[in-house]
């Protein structure tokens, strides 16, 4: 970063200063109109204003003290618990085995496990809905966790493929002529250092299944809506401002869970 | 001798090593042949050095031993055991990774004490060990240590020790040394082959540097094309080389092609007296001359004839310190290199001066031409 | 000091000892490896190619076999009408997203590295945040009774509200709002691999800035700006929640239409139909990129 151009070709700060506003101007664009959705659902009136005029807890109080925002939150997180752990299960191995095969026919695997994210989600879920009626599976935890699996495997798969690449399988070969067998190499010396891969993978599974709308839209229903499911549906009717506050708790969550993310990711691997 | 292979190292009453028997390997990858019906035999405890150039097949040959290359057809046997089925934590092998291949989320110790904890050896005998293993490679004040905190030389002790800690019979190693500067290589190459020496296990050592494997090894097996081209002892293979590849790949050599006829050489036209081949090639078979640098002599002009000279005028003399190279262009336009020490004061021949090269009947060696038949072995 | 083959009578064999296990044994290990992969498989085959397939065949059929009616009503006005209002919203989407997307990329690419990542912090945070969240800012934001509203009169730009929502221009600005991360970051990916060297290397030969910008440094950055501009296309295509909700039932998005059909009408063969014509676009235009760019990681700008 130069004060002074070193040659009459080079560009100083100053001529480029329309570049650094227009990016601070992107820059708010991106995270403004998210975090304001704080403040804002603090307010005590229904037409959330910023700063508000008065402040209160008022629609905090009102998320918690309604059963069905709270049945919902339960759903929606059972949903993401258990479609971050068969997500992360499935899409580790699969990168395993992709990892060893490197063969014609893995290639076509790797395809395949990417799918998911290729396809319009619309589609997906109006083809799950369709596919599932007879299955009974409409409208039950399991099913939702399948559908989301599904979204979340093809994230898994990339970041702990990204983690093998990283990884020197010379270790799991030195490991295999000491003694272990296999699984035990992978167990012992492989999995240890693609943690954070792993973890990273488990992580955006968890918010994909939480985030997830369009398929719980047409999934999940009677006691098994999802939260985002009812978000949706009370964002069509009238803007209700209890999702305020609910918004402002997933705010949070994200923020969190981002930070952990990046936490694992900037964590030296040797 | 059918000591099942997952049992804890013994000690003491079992022998500390065991031969190889390697037959008739195939292993090729599409129409690539990376070894080409391979037999081999190593005795029990030598240090034996698979040699070759990069792509040649002797890290392939390696991998098989150690089980993580499966070959289409062939046969290996440690002692009278059958293993080219075994999966590779069954072979009970040690080995050492060109990159050393440490656990960087495991300290020193931690890693030393990995395949004793396989082994299930009890916690206060797997301290003893490991600390008996540090003192041996002199880190004893490691053991704590991060990977990432050892320098090339000390990681590169760990990985041997980490590869011998559970006594195994067989060590395997891949161009161990590679990763290290000269004066740590030269080093490390005498503190491995007295490791050797102090366990004896028999050792399997692959490398493309010819130097490493003359210095280290009892025998060397040369690798090309992946067949064994020749199998002595490393002076033998110096000497004795017995094909063309063998010759140029070891130790710094001139090539003359030669005439063969009924037992009597001749170059370029000219007879050489009496460079007799030692096994006479068919008639007529073209040959070629090889002549190491440091057996030739420099012969003035007018010299007396000797018994095997070649004429020519000095091209370039190069000094290099401990010796002086002088380059020969003969009449026929071939180049030979003569190595000899310099007296001091002494005056060099000057560049265009007719000069001869002269040498003994027991230095010269004669090769076939055909540079990539396989040779199996002198008589 | 013959090559000693004097052990060869011990158990040794003729020509192929061994071939026949050896051979069972790798094809073993093959199939132990892909093994692997099944539980996954499994998954997306009964999730995705079943349910997909299942749709293809809904979209071929009606109570009398084979039809295709469901695609010739597909030529109705108001569903070409979506389509185009579908096409249009991506576009705009795309472009406005390159053009706020790339600048911001590359100055990201060039600023020191805590800055940087700061920066790819700031376009990350949104990518972590539910879809709804943020399309619910925006509404929140945008409505007429908003805080973009308020403070436009505050300041005295305008008099009365503008209707900035449940129209085409407040779901543009949603879409982009939520795009713009996939365009910056393979942008960003990709201009971290361009060395200043080349740049300097053109100054050196006497090209302005501006001018090594566009010959030198646009078409190294080429491999991003398509992955980007390709994502954000055909994710915009396929497009349901923001629109929905910031379309507020004025813009009929295609996506929007299927949904529709499914759930109001219960017009399976049509939502399938549609779900096909949106499946071949969006396959088409991926396979035609990956074609033409001879890279198939576009899955990986994700």
């Amino acid at each position: 970063m130069l004060r002074q151009p070193a040659t009459s070709t080079q560009i100083t700060h100053l001529n480029r200063l329309w570049l650094y506003v227009l990016c601070g101007l992107v820059i708010v664009f991106l995270i403004a109109p998210t975090l304001l959705v704080i403040p804002m659902s603090f307010s005590d009136s229904r037409y959330l204003s910023f700063p508000p005029e008065s402040w209160s807890l008022r629609w905090y109080r009102a998320y918690f003290g309604s059963l069905e925002w709270r049945d919902a939150t339960v759903v929606s997180l059972q949903a993401a618990f258990l479609t971050t752990i068969v997500a992360t299960v499935t899409g580790t191995l699969a990168a395993y085995g992709l990892h060893l095969a490197r063969s014609g026919a893995g290639r076509l695997v790797q395809v395949a496990l990417t799918l998911p994210m290729m396809i319009p989600v619309i589609l997906l879920a109006i083809g799950i809905f369709l596919f599932f009626a007879p299955l009974e599976l409409n409208n039950s935890l399991s099913g939702l966790v399948l559908a989301h699996t599904v979204l979340a495997l093809p994230l898994v798969l990339i970041s702990v493929t990204a983690g093998f690449k990283s990884f020197d399988m010379n270790q799991e070969m030195v490991a295999r002529s000491m003694g272990a067998s296999r699984p035990r190499a992978f167990l012992t010396v492989t999995l240890p250092q693609i943690r954070n891969s792993v973890i990273s993978g488990a992580l955006l599974a968890f918010i994909t299944s939480l985030d997830e709308v369009v398929i719980g839209l047409l999934i999940a229903g009677g006691d098994k809506a999802t939260l985002t499911r009812r978000m949706f549906l009370a964002l069509r009717d009238e803007i209700d401002p209890t999702i305020a506050a609910i918004s402002s708790l997933l705010i949070v969550l994200s923020i969190v869970l981002l930070a952990v993310s990046q936490y694992f990711q900037s964590e030296p691997r040797d | 001798m059918a000591t099942p292979a997952d049992a804890p190292a013994a000690g003491g009453n079992r022998s500390a090593s065991l031969p190889i028997t390697i037959e008739r390997l195939v292993k090729s990858y599409g129409s690539f042949k990376a070894l080409d019906d391979v037999s081999l035999s190593i005795r029990s405890g030598e240090f034996i050095t698979l040699l070759g150039p990069s792509g040649s097949g002797k890290t392939t040959l390696l991998m098989v031993l150690a089980g993580f290359v499966r070959p289409q057809s062939g046969s290996v046997r440690f002692a009278d055991r059958e293993v080219v089925l075994l999966p590779p934590h069954k072979r009970d092998i040690g080995m050492v990774f060109q990159n050393y291949a440490l656990f960087p989320h495991m300290t020193v110790a931690g890693n030393l004490a990995y395949p004793l904890k396989l082994r299930n050896v009890p916690a206060r005998e797997i301290a003893g060990r490991v600390e008996r293993a540090l003192d041996l490679i002199q880190l004893s004040a490691f053991g704590e240590r991060r990977i990432d905190q050892l320098s090339g030389g000390q990681r590169q002790r760990v990985a041997l020790a980490r590869a011998v800690i559970f006594e195994p019979r067989i060590l395997l190693m891949d161009e161990p040394l590679s990763a290290l500067d000269k004066n740590l290589r030269e080093q490390m190459q005498l503190e491995v082959r007295r490791l050797h020496d102090r366990l004896g296990m028999t050792t399997v050592y692959v490398t493309h540097d010819q130097r490493e494997a003359l210095t280290m090894s009892d025998r060397i097996a040369v690798i090309n094309r992946g067949r064994v081209v020749q199998l002595d002892r490393p002076r033998e293979l110096y000497e004795r080389p017995s094909t063309h590849f063998v010759a140029s790949f070891i130790g710094e050599s001139s090539t003359l092609p030669i005439e063969v006829r009924d037992g009597r050489a001749s170059f370029a036209g000219a007879p050489l007296l009496s460079a007799a081949p030692a096994p006479a090639p068919a008639s007529s078979a073209p040959s070629f001359l090889v002549l190491r640098p440091e057996k030739l002599r420099l012969l003035a002009d007018a010299a007396p004839a000797e018994a095997n000279v070649i004429a020519g005028h000095v091209r370039q003399n190069v000094f290099q310190g401990d010796s002086i190279v002088t380059y020969v262009r003969t009449a026929s336009d071939h180049e030979i290199a003569i190595r000899r020490s310099l007296r001091t004061d002494e005056v060099l021949p000057e560049v265009g001066t007719a000069v001869r090269v002269g040498f003994s009947a027991e230095d010269a060696i004669i090769v076939p031409a055909d540079a990539d038949a396989p040779q199996t072995g002198r008589p | 000091m013959t090559l000693a083959l004097d052990q060869i009578a011990a158990g040794g064999t003729a020509s192929g000892a061994n071939e026949e296990a050896l051979r069972r044994q790798a094809h073993g290990e093959r199939r132990s490896m892909l093994a692997l992969t099944l539980p996954a498989l499994l998954l997306v085959g009964f999730v995705v190619l079943i349910p997909i397939g299942w749709l293809f065949w809904l979209s071929f059929v009606d109570k009398s076999g084979f039809t295709l009616i469901h695609y010739q009503r597909l030529l109705h006005p108001t569903y070409l009408l979506t389509l185009r209002t579908t096409f249009e919203l991506a576009f705009t989407v795309t472009v406005v997203c390159l053009l706020l997307g790339y600048p911001l990329a590359y100055l990201a690419s060039q600023l020191p590295r805590r800055w940087a990542s700061l920066v790819l912090l700031c376009v990350l945070f949104p990518f972590w945040t539910s879809l709804l969240v943020r399309t619910y800012a925006w509404l929140v934001l945008l409505q007429r009774r908003g805080l973009v509203n308020t403070w436009l009169q505050k300041l005295g730009i305008i008099e009365e509200p503008l209707r900035l929502v449940h129209n085409f221009t407040g779901t543009a600005i949603g879409m982009t709002h939520i795009m713009l991360p996939f365009m910056v970051l393979p942008l960003y990916a990709t201009m971290k691999t361009i060395s200043e060297d080349y740049m300097r290397a053109a100054a050196n030969l006497g090209a302005s800035p501006i001018r090594a910008f566009w010959q030198i440094y646009v078409p190294l950055s080429f491999p991003g700006l398509a992955a980007g501009l390709i994502v954000v296309f055909v994710l915009s295509l396929g497009f349901y929640v923001t629109p929905a909700l910031l379309g507020g039932g004025r813009v009929m998005m295609w996506a929007m239409q299927i949904e529709r059909s499914t759930t109001v009408y219960a017009d399976w063969g049509a939502a399938s139909a549609m779900g096909v014509v949106l499946l071949v676009i969006t396959l088409g235009i991926l396979w035609l990129v990956s074609r033409l760019t001879g890279s198939a990681k576009l899955g990986e700008a994700r």
